[in-house]
């Protein structure tokens, strides 16, 4: 796109072609004549991980809607029917609420690239404004994304977010009737939502493009900050770039297939995976971690307009960048006072980003302001006086100057940002620790399964004991409505046969009809049926329990976690700890106490349990020594019952665990064998060059 | 460059084709989820299983329809008049010969069970309409005898017959 094309088809069918649309030419000039600074380093490469990101989402995305049904009642049973019952749905899901995650990883890495080596700087302003309004089109892509599934935190975090426009004065109440297109967030807002996410990938693929265009116009920057003057100072975009960006590209694929196959909810809310209900808010509101540093800025201020100002100026002040930072040298590597100021200002929003997720209450909000403060003094008071105090150290003459005078220290501008991302790994892993109150919670044990680890299985025996616990004990009162009698001759389940399944199917009663008189009529189960509930509705199982409707069960081994605190929360990403839900389910069945601490004050109908938060929990303890016979001789202790129970909760909320991690194998393994031939083909290619 | 060895060459060719080939590979496996998601879910195909119908409340003459998998399957109580008529044709002249015998289960010739989509564009015809004492189909004109094979129209084959058992003199399994 810089000039005209240089690009002569010789093929004269191609000849005719291209006089009267230049599309191949334009592809040449852009992608493969084009030329690309000689000294670019592997921060570079996050622009084509974008592209390859945003297509993923695309895809995933656009698949995933044929499945989904956007509608209030609908939509949380339709994503779990894509997880358990389309194929490979399990991967396609995973794929794009990971992938989600990838894509805002890239992003800041590769705007933290364009702040630290002044990528914004003259001419290249249109072309950082155009970033910043993709940035902002993922934020809310991203965040109606979010509200799709309806689980607690969809419903939730779109109440918060659409609530921030009430703040506008005068408007505001109408601005937010008119998102929900309701009194409160509903089936309308679900269906615009549905339609606006829908939408928005395509817009920021037309910014990209813009984008793009930008950048060949002006050339890309590189680390060393000067404009290519010579031909010795850029290499043709293919073969270089294109298998530098290759070998990049695969790498980042090797950090998300980690996610997908083997941690696939570590980033995700487990409320997440609770039925969106409008009358309860969950304890801890928190947005998905890519907007926490601008949480943490919206909570500090004081004043819900002023919050909400503050908020979206964080952003918007990105985009005042060329011109708050008027300093003639580009490149952070030759401003020694900049360069300490940018890594001060990482570590600013970083710890902001760990306050986001804190609540806010006492030394946070203290923190929280301070911060804030620092934030917007990076940009507003920092960069505009250091551009006028600070001396730069001088530049390389030119690109193959600085290639020259390099002697391998590639990875060296790594360092800080690897130190960096440990940093917020950890401070994330922080954001797990909860303040501390008057009754101290204890941290359910961690129990060794079977299922745990990058080969992990289910043991199809403790999965049958388990599915006989919860049919003579839990399924009295629980629900399980997402699993059907079919699901238990599955491969990967507890193994039992098709007729075996039919043969339980056929033991229960299920209600059918209307028949050719118009009545309703009971029938045997059949396997395509689902397990019955124990009550009609929500209100007969509150009615029947207490006042407290006893949860379904599906999902449970998702839907609770624990806080693990720092820094074990670092270590669970890369040992692959995902069990925290079968750890709980199996310590409330073994927490409870007959009496309760001293000063502890149960409630009527309540009963004592060390693991449940609060303590005060509405189930009896459900389970005691020798109730359930076992026919395989093991154990029947509480302790037994409880391990079994959860491991079998396990398999129901996440059925296709087993190949997830065995697909997970394979993928690791290719990804493997492909970076390692990319990077020696990549060694060849660039052999010359260096 | 200029002093590359072909050795070199053929080593470096070498690497470039099997990065090229294992890059292509695994674009191609990841193709194969993006395809077979495609496919019916296991709620479907579990839905599909067969189904039982009772034929006690059918009278001579009269006819229900049912759903399987989706599609209306007519089961038909036909009259003798009906089933006579159905083994007379010459089964030669038909536009897709088959017999009746060979449409109808042994010792249940009053009983027609058929698929009923219209075999030329999906249509569903109507039952005893019709010139043969069997279906006409409104769409296109088609028409069908009482043992569902095409007589007149566009179809070109007859109705087919699902997969069905009697499980009882009065109870049939389809699927």
């Amino acid at each position: 796109m810089s000039g005209p094309s240089t690009y002569q088809p010789t093929n004269p069918a191609l000849q005719w072609f291209e006089k009267r649309l230049p599309i191949i030419g334009l592809i040449h000039s852009s992608f493969i004549a084009y030329p690309t600074p000689r000294n670019l380093n592997y921060w570079w490469t996050f622009g084509g991980i974008l592209s390859f990101m945003l297509g993923v989402q695309i895809v995933t995305g656009v698949i995933l809607a044929m499945h989904y049904t956007p509608h209030v009642d609908l939509a949380f049973t339709s994503v779990e029917g894509i997880v358990r019952d389309v194929n490979y749905g399990w991967l396609l899901r995973y794929l794009h609420s990971n992938g989600a995650s990838m894509f805002f990883i890239a992003v800041y890495i590769h705007m933290l690239r364009g702040l630290y080596y002044g990528s914004y700087k003259a001419p290249r302003e249109v072309l950082w404004i155009l970033g910043v309004i993709i940035y902002l089109l993922m934020m809310a892509t991203g965040f109606m994304g979010y509200v799709l599934p309806w689980g607690q935190m969809s419903f939730w975090g779109a109440t918060v977010i659409t609530n921030l426009f009430s703040a506008i004065p005068y408007v505001g109440d109408s601005i937010v009737t008119l998102l929900w297109g309701g009194y409160s967030v509903g089936n309308p807002t679900l269906n615009r939502f549905f339609s606006l996410h829908y939408l928005l990938p395509f817009v920021i693929a037309g910014v990209v493009v813009l984008h793009v265009w930008a950048l060949h116009v002006a050339g890309q920057n590189n680390p060393a900050g000067v404009e290519p003057k010579t031909e010795k100072d850029t290499v043709p975009f293919t073969p270089y770039a294109t298998i530098k960006d290759g070998f990049g590209m695969v790498c980042f694929m090797i950090f998300y297939a980690w996610f997908v196959f083997y941690i696939p909810n570590y980033l995700g809310d487990p409320d997440n995976y609770i039925t969106a209900n409008p009358g309860v808010t969950p304890a801890h509101i928190v947005p998905e971690w890519y907007y926490l540093p601008f949480y943490a800025i919206l909570r500090s201020i004081p004043s819900k307009l002023g919050g909400v100002i503050a908020m979206f100026s964080a952003i918007l002040v990105l985009a005042f960048l060329p011109w708050l930072d008027s300093a003639k040298t580009r490149s952070s590597k030759y401003r020694p006072l900049a360069k300490q100021f940018f890594w001060i200002f990482v570590v600013v929003a970083v710890v902001l980003g760990w306050l986001g997720a804190q609540p806010p209450e006492g030394i946070y909000v203290v923190a929280g302001r301070i911060l804030t403060a620092c934030y917007f003094a990076y940009f507003l008071i920092v960069l505009p006086i250091l551009s006028r105090i600070e001396t730069p150290r001088a530049v390389p003459n030119s690109i193959a100057d600085d290639v020259l005078a390099k002697t391998g220290s590639l990875a060296k501008p790594m360092m800080p940002l690897i130190a960096i991302a440990v940093l917020g790994a950890m401070m994330f892993g922080g954001s797990d620790a909860r303040a501390e109150d008057a009754h101290a919670q204890p941290t359910p044990p961690s129990l060794s399964w079977s299922f745990a680890g990058p080969l992990g299985k289910f043991d199809r025996a403790q999965l049958q004991r388990g599915y006989k616990v919860y049919k003579e004990v839990c399924s009295t009162c629980h629900s399980m409505n997402l699993m059907h009698f079919r699901n238990l001759a599955d491969p990967g389940g507890p193994g039992f046969s098709a007729a075996q399944a039919a043969a339980v199917a056929s033991d229960f009663k299920v209600q059918d009809g209307p028949n050719d008189a118009g009545d309703m009529f009971e029938r045997p189960g059949r396997v395509a049926d689902k397990f019955p509930a124990p009550f009609a509705n929500e209100n007969a199982a509150r009615a029947a329990n207490g006042g407290a409707a006893p949860p379904d069960l599906s999902l449970m081994a998702k839907a609770r976690g624990y806080e693990r605190g720092f820094p074990q929360f670092v270590f669970d990403a890369i040992t692959q700890f995902q069990e925290k839900g079968p750890n709980y389910i199996a310590a409330v069945l073994t927490g409870y106490e007959d009496e309760p601490p001293k000063g502890f004050e149960l409630p009527q109908g309540a009963y004592y349990n060390k693991f449940y938060p609060g303590h005060a929990i509405k189930m009896p303890k459900p389970l005691s020594d020798d109730q359930v016979t076992f026919d395989d001789g093991s154990p029947q202790k509480v302790a037994d019952y409880a391990r079994d129970v959860a491991a079998f909760l396990m398999w129901t909320a996440e059925p296709h665990l087993e190949v997830r991690k065995r697909t997970g194998l394979q993928v690791m393994v290719f990804l493997i064998v492909l970076a390692l031939l990319l990077y020696f083909t990549k060694k060849k290619v660039w052999a010359n060059a260096h | 460059m200029t002093t590359t060895s072909s050795a070199e060459h053929t080593r470096r060719d070498f690497l470039f084709v099997a990065t090229g080939a294992v890059a292509a590979v695994g674009a191609a496996a990841a193709v194969w989820p993006l395809i077979s998601q495609m496919n019916p879910d296991a709620s479907t195909i579990a839905a599909g299983a067969p189904i039982e119908v009772d034929l006690a409340p059918i009278a001579e003459g009269q006819d229900i329809k049912v759903f399987w998998r989706g599609k209306p399957i007519y089961i038909m109580n036909r009259t003798k008049k009906q089933v006579d008529e159905a083994r007379a044709v010459n089964v030669s002249s038909l536009p897709d010969p088959q017999t009746d015998q060979a449409r109808t289960k042994d010792g249940h010739e009053q009983w027609l069970v058929v698929i009923g989509i219209c075999t030329h564009l999906g249509c569903i015809p109507i039952a005893h309409e019709g010139n043969y004492d069997g279906f006409f189909c409104p769409c296109h004109g088609s028409q069908y005898d009482s043992s569902g094979r095409v007589r007149q129209g566009p179809a070109p084959l007859n109705l087919p017959i699902p997969p069905y058992a009697f499980v009882s003199d009065s109870k049939i399994k389809i699927g």
